[in-house]
């Protein structure tokens, strides 16, 4: 287990750097992380990384598809969101486990 | 000489058989590949053009004859004399998709969608139209392009790509 510093909280990642321990998160931290990987966040990320954690708080299992049906963006919206490996990247920035989905 | 593995970069799947574990095959790997950020184009041909075929996309089944790893649920052997039985594959096919929808695999046109949403390309193979006597606008309108398999070729080249035949 890694320490690191987000926004001046101390959080723990694992290897892959994601967060451990999802309590630990905020909105500066998540902020932090984006910029990271070079992504400034708005409005419509936060709302996507809240439907995140919300959808895992509830022990679903997140796929790309469960966020086109969220309501809140269609599924090219989210890649455009989270450009690249979408899934990860927003799992990663909203301070939970790395998705184990292949869809 | 650094040994370091490179990231695959691209990846070319060609599907040509049309029963439903086949053509799921192939769009979760490339489904999957867009989720990682992997360029990734697919090709159909022969019977794997039902899968982007508008009219056969939702039609597609699993064969229960000639189909040795086929199981009835609680892992029961199935009897390849039940599978000959009138809607027995029907049944089975419907249970198939209906397994997969809990997991939330989505139906194969909007899986077609997901993927290009991603920027995932998808095309049909000229020749194999040509043999069943299909056109473009039979095809599910997320077909980029109708190609010759040479055309496919020029488009899979560059560094870290692999073509995948399933």
């Amino acid at each position: 287990m890694n320490q690191k510093e987000y926004a001046g909280v101390s959080v723990e990642v694992n290897d892959d750097g994601y967060m451990t321990n999802s309590e630990q998160w905020n909105k500066e931290v998540a902020k932090a992380i984006a910029a990271e990987g070079n992504l400034e966040l708005t409005d419509k990320h936060f709302e996507v990384l809240e439907f995140i954690r919300e959808k895992l708080a509830s022990g679903a299992t997140l796929t790309i598809r469960a966020i086109g049906k969220s309501g809140i963006v269609d599924i090219k919206g989210f890649y455009q969101l989270f450009p690249g490996a979408p899934l990860k990247n927003a799992t990663k920035i909203a301070g939970v486990p790395k998705p184990a989905s292949c869809i | 000489m650094n040994n370091k593995e490179k990231p695959l970069k691209k990846v070319c799947i060609i599907c040509a058989k049309g029963a439903i574990e086949d053509v799921y095959a192939s769009l979760v790997m490339t489904n999957g590949a867009v989720m990682e950020g992997i360029e990734a184009k697919i090709f159909f041909t022969f019977f794997g053009l039902d899968a982007i075929t508008k009219k056969r996309m939702k039609k597609l089944r699993t064969a229960t004859v000639g189909n040795s790893a086929m199981r009835m649920p609680g892992n029961i052997p199935f009897p390849t004399i039940l599978g000959t039985l009138p809607f027995v594959e029907y049944g089975v096919s419907a249970m198939m998709k209906s397994q997969m929808e809990k997991l939330d695999i989505p139906p194969v046109d909007e899986f077609l969608e997901m993927i290009t949403a991603g920027g995932g390309e998808i095309y049909a193979c000229k020749l194999a139209m040509d043999m069943f006597k299909l056109s473009k606008e039979d095809l599910s309108e997320h077909v980029s392009d109708v190609l010759t398999i040479g055309d496919f070729y020029g488009m899979c080249g560059g560094e870290n790509t692999q073509i995948i035949f399933t």
